[in-house]
C-alpha cells in the first residue's frame, strides 16, 4: 500500500464548498419548485440566491485554478483503459481485483471519471449556471426604475433549471456511492479531506505515461516521488 | 506545511470577515415612505372662512339659490363641474368592440339595481344635481348643479330619498352654505359607501367604517394612522376627479394609482420590486376586503316578488344584513372576503342596453376587465366578483331594464306592483326597445377591482400564498409560469425516476459487493490486518 498526494489544498477547498453549496441549492431550489417545505418560501428564495452567487464565485475560482495550473488536462477525454475500468466496476470490484488505474496527482481520474466530470463541467454546470442566471435576471429594473422582462419564457428557463437539478441530485447519489470503491470504503473520502490517498500496491506497475501537467514542473515530480516512497 | 495551512486558514477567515463587513447593511429606513408621511401629515388650511361671507348669511328658499350664490363668486367653476362625469353620468371613450361611445350610468346596467333608466327619481340621490326626475333632465342648466353634496363640511347636508336629487326638506341650507370646504370622507361616502342601496353593498372595500377606522382595516384612512381623506389620492384639477370605477368606465386613463405617491418600485427589496411588472400593488397589499361590515356577494333577482299574505317582507342574517327582500330578491353577504384575481390592463368592456346575450357564454359578464399575461399593460388585480341573475327578454335575447321605482301602486313599478311583466314593459318602453312579453332570468357577473382597505405591512399577502402547489390565491389564474405553483409534470416524474434508479442501482451494486466480500474471508482478514498495522504504526 502506498500513500499518494492526490488533492491539493485548493482542490479540496473547492470540492467541499461546491458540495455544500450544491446540496444547499438543491434543498432551497426544490422548495422554490414547490416540492418541499423547509425554510419557508421567501427564505428559500433568498438563500438560493445567495448560495448561487457564492457558487458562481467558486466556479470562477475553479476555472481560474484549472487553467493556471494546467489541471484542466486531467479532464481531456480518453478511451484508453476505459474497457478495463468498465470491467472493474461491473465485475472486478466484486472479486476484489485491483483497481485497473493507479491514482497519482498526475492522473487522478480514471477514464470513466474523466468522462463523467467532463460532462459535469461542460454540460450540467453550464446548463445550471445559464438557466439560473436567466431565471434570476428574468425581470430587471433599468436605470429609469422600470421593470424590464426578458423575452425568454420563464417556463422554458425553469424546465432546463429543474432538469439540471434532477441530474445533479442523481449525480450526488452515485458520486457518494462511488467514493466507497477505493482501497477501503472511506479511503477516497479521506483523500478528499487530507489530500493523501491510500492506493492499492501493484506488483505489475504499468508505467503510466507522465501526464503533460508535469512538463516543466520538476518540483511536482519531486514531491510525488517523495510521497510515493 | 503545517505553518502554511495555519496561514491559509487565518487568511481565509480574515477574508470572510472582511467580505461580511463590506456587505453587511443595517436594514435601512424606507426614506420615500417617511417623506410621504411628513408630506401628508400637514392638513389643508382653507384660505376662506365661508361663515364670514355676508352673501351666505341669509335664508335660502331653494337649493338652486345656494348654487347661484356659489356661482356669484366662483364664476367659472360650474362650467368645470358640468364637464365632469359626476354631473354628466357618462364619459366619451373608446369601448372595446363598440368604438367611440359615451357610456355611463345613462346606458350601462349593473348587477345590483340593474339601471337608472326609468328609476331616476330614486337613483338621482347620487347625482350632483337637482331635479332629475326622468330622462328629460337638462344637463345644460347650471342652477341645478349641487355644490353642497360634495362641499358641505357640516355633515348637515342630506339628499332626500326619491326626491330626484333634491336635499331632504329638513336640511338647513344656510348652515350648509356657510360651512363649505374641501370634500371630506363623508361627502364622497354618502354615495360611494352606500351605493347599491346600503352600506358596502357594491364595492366591498368602500364603506362607512372608513370614516373612523384602524390601520388594520386601512393604513391610509385610519384614524390612528395618517388619516388621509379620499381627495388625498383622488385629487382634482378643475373638478375633474382622478380615479375611475370600472362598472361605468372603459379606458386606462385618469386613474388614481398607488404609484402616484409610492412610485412603481417602492420596495427596498429588488425582488419585490420586479414583481410590480406583472403584479399590482393591490394584489399583495389588500389580502381581504369587507373587513368591518359585510358586502353583497350575490343578488338573485329571480327570487324577488314573493309576498307574505300579500305584503312584501324581508329576512335578515345574524349580522342584520338583509338576506331576502320581496322587492329585490335573495342576497348573499360576506365579511373578510379574500379577493379573486384577474389580469387587468385598465380597459374594460361593458354590456350596454340592447346588446345581444351570447347564450353559450354564461354567466353574462356585465362588465369585463380586459387583459392577459401576455399583455404588457396588464397586471394581476384583486377583484370582487358579484354574482347574480337578472331578467332578460327570452325572444330578443337581451337584458331588460325594468321599471322598479314609482311613487304609487298601479304605475307598473316592480317595487310597488311585484309584476315583472308590466315592470319590464314599462322600463323597455322608456328606453325605446321592444319587449316580447316573454321574460326569464339568466346568471350574471360583475367585476369590481379592489383598491382600498390596504393592510399594514405585516399583514400583506405572503410569498407562499401564491407560490404554492395547491390552494394558492392564484391557483386558477392561467397563462404563465408561476414558480412554486407550476411545474412540468413529466419532467418531475422523470427526475424522480432518475433518483429512484440511481438509488436502486447503487444499492444493488453495493449489495453485491458486500455479499461477495463476506464470501471472501481472505479479503476481510487482509483488511483487518491492514487496519491493525496502521494502528501499531501510529
Amino acid at each position: 500500500m502506498k500513500r499518494v498526494y492526490v488533492y491539493k489544498v485548493f482542490e479540496r477547498f473547492w470540492h467541499w464548498n461546491q458540495a455544500l453549496l450544491i446540496i444547499f441549492l438543491a434543498i432551497t431550489g426544490f422548495e422554490v419548485h414547490g416540492s418541499i417545505d423547509l425554510f419557508g418560501y421567501e427564505a428559500a428564495v433568498k438563500f438560493h440566491r445567495v448560495a448561487s452567487y457564492l457558487l458562481l464565485g467558486l466556479i470562477g475560482l475553479a476555472i481560474f485554478w484549472h487553467f493556471t495550473t494546467g489541471e484542466w488536462k486531467q479532464y481531456l477525454p480518453t478511451t484508453k483503459n476505459i474497457k478495463d475500468q468498465i470491467w472493474y466496476y461491473t465485475s472486478g470490484i466484486f472479486k476484489n481485483s485491483p483497481h485497473p488505474m493507479k491514482k497519482t496527482s498526475l492522473r487522478k481520474l480514471n477514464p470513466l471519471q474523466v468522462w463523467t466530470y467532463l460532462g459535469f463541467k461542460i454540460l450540467i454546470i453550464p446548463v445550471m449556471v445559464v438557466s439560473g442566471l436567466l431565471y434570476m435576471w428574468h425581470k430587471q429594473i433599468d436605470a429609469n426604475d422600470i421593470v424590464v422582462i426578458s423575452s425568454f419564457e420563464l417556463s422554458t428557463i425553469a424546465v432546463w433549471h429543474t432538469f439540471g437539478a434532477w441530474l445533479l441530485v442523481a449525480f450526488i447519489i452515485v458520486h457518494v456511492y462511488m467514493t466507497t470503491t477505493g482501497h477501503t470504503v472511506v479511503s477516497n473520502i479521506k483523500a478528499m479531506i487530507t489530500g493523501y490517498e491510500d492506493v492499492d500496491d501493484e506488483k505489475d506497475e504499468k508505467a503510466d505515461p507522465p501526464a503533460p501537467v508535469a512538463k516543466g514542473r520538476p518540483e511536482l515530480n519531486k514531491e510525488i516521488n517523495l510521497q510515493t516512497k | 506545511m503545517k505553518k502554511s495551512s495555519v496561514f491559509i486558514i487565518i487568511g481565509v477567515n480574515a477574508l470572510i470577515v472582511l467580505v461580511i463587513m463590506l456587505l453587511h447593511r443595517e436594514n435601512p429606513p424606507n426614506v420615500a415612505l417617511e417623506e410621504l408621511k411628513v408630506k401628508y401629515a400637514k392638513s389643508h388650511e382653507p384660505s376662506v372662512d365661508h361663515s364670514k361671507l355676508p352673501e351666505l348669511d341669509r335664508e335660502f328658499s331653494s337649493p338652486q339659490e345656494v348654487t347661484e350664490t356659489c356661482i356669484s363668486c366662483h364664476t367659472e367653476r360650474h362650467i368645470e363641474v358640468m364637464q365632469s362625469s359626476h354631473w354628466n353620468w357618462e364619459r366619451v371613450s373608446y369601448v372595446e368592440g363598440k368604438g367611440v361611445k359615451a357610456i355611463g350610468k345613462k346606458n350601462v346596467v349593473n348587477n345590483f339595481c340593474i339601471g337608472a333608466q326609468s328609476n331616476e327619481q330614486a337613483c338621482a340621490k347620487c347625482h350632483i344635481g337637482f331635479g332629475m326626475t326622468d330622462d328629460e333632465f337638462s344637463f345644460e342648466n347650471a342652477r341645478n348643479v349641487d355644490c353642497m353634496v360634495c362641499h358641505d363640511n357640516s355633515e348637515e347636508y342630506l339628499k332626500g330619498s326619491a326626491t330626484a336629487g333634491y336635499p331632504d326638506r329638513t336640511v338647513n341650507l344656510t348652515q350648509v352654505a356657510q360651512s363649505v370646504g374641501n370634500p371630506q370622507k363623508s361627502n364622497c361616502g354618502t354615495c360611494h359607501f352606500y351605493s347599491g342601496g346600503g352600506n358596502n353593498v357594491k364595492h366591498g372595500d368602500l364603506e362607512e367604517a372608513l370614516l373612523a377606522t384602524t390601520r388594520e382595516v386601512d393604513v391610509h384612512m385610519a384614524a390612528n394612522g395618517i388619516d388621509l381623506g379620499c381627495t388625498a389620492c383622488h385629487t382634482a384639477e378643475n373638478h375633474q376627479m382622478l380615479g375611475r370605477l370600472y362598472s361605468v368606465s372603459s379606458e386606462n386613463t385618469n386613474r388614481a394609482t398607488c404609484e402616484q405617491c409610492h412610485t412603481g418600485t417602492p420596495h427596498l427589496d429588488q425582488l419585490l420590486n420586479t414583481h410590480t411588472a406583472k403584479v399590482s400593488c393591490q394584489a399583495c397589499h389588500i389580502p381581504e376586503y369587507a373587513k368591518e361590515n359585510a358586502t353583497k356577494m350575490a343578488w338573485k333577482w329571480s327570487e324577488a316578488g314573493r309576498l307574505n299574505e300579500g305584503q312584501p317582507y324581508h329576512e335578515e342574517d345574524s349580522l342584520g344584513n338583509h338576506t331576502y327582500l320581496s322587492i329585490k330578491g335573495e342576497f348573499v353577504w360576506e365579511r373578510n372576503v379574500q379577493p379573486d384575481y384577474v389580469w387587468f390592463n385598465g380597459h374594460a368592456s361593458h354590456y350596454l342596453l340592447g346588446d345581444t346575450i351570447n347564450m353559450n357564454q354564461l354567466p353574462l359578464k356585465i362588465n369585463k376587465l380586459l387583459g392577459s399575461h401576455d399583455d404588457p399593460q396588464a397586471k394581476i388585480f384583486p377583484v370582487k366578483i358579484h354574482r347574480g341573475d337578472q331578467i332578460y327578454d327570452k325572444k330578443y335575447k337581451y337584458l331588460i331594464q325594468p321599471k322598479l321605482y314609482a311613487e304609487n301602486e298601479g304605475d307598473s313599478a316592480f317595487w310597488k306592483d311585484f309584476n315583472w311583466n308590466t315592470a319590464a314593459a314599462a322600463g323597455m318602453k322608456r328606453i325605446n326597445m321592444p319587449y316580447s312579453g316573454e321574460y326569464d332570468f339568466i346568471e350574471t357577473e360583475m367585476y369590481w377591482p379592489i383598491n382600498h382597505m390596504v393592510a399594514p405591512k405585516a399583514n400583506t399577502v405572503g410569498c407562499a400564498e401564491c407560490h404554492t402547489r395547491q390552494d394558492g390565491r392564484l391557483e386558477s389564474l392561467a397563462g404563465f409560469y408561476l414558480p412554486g405553483r407550476d411545474r412540468v409534470e413529466w419532467l418531475d416524474y422523470l427526475g424522480l425516476f432518475l433518483i429512484g434508479a440511481s438509488i436502486l442501482g447503487v444499492a444493488l451494486h453495493g449489495g453485491i459487493r458486500i455479499f461477495m466480500n463476506l464470501k471472501n474471508e481472505e479479503y476481510t482478514s487482509f483488511d483487518i490486518n491492514e487496519e491493525q498495522k496502521k494502528q501499531t504504526e501510529k
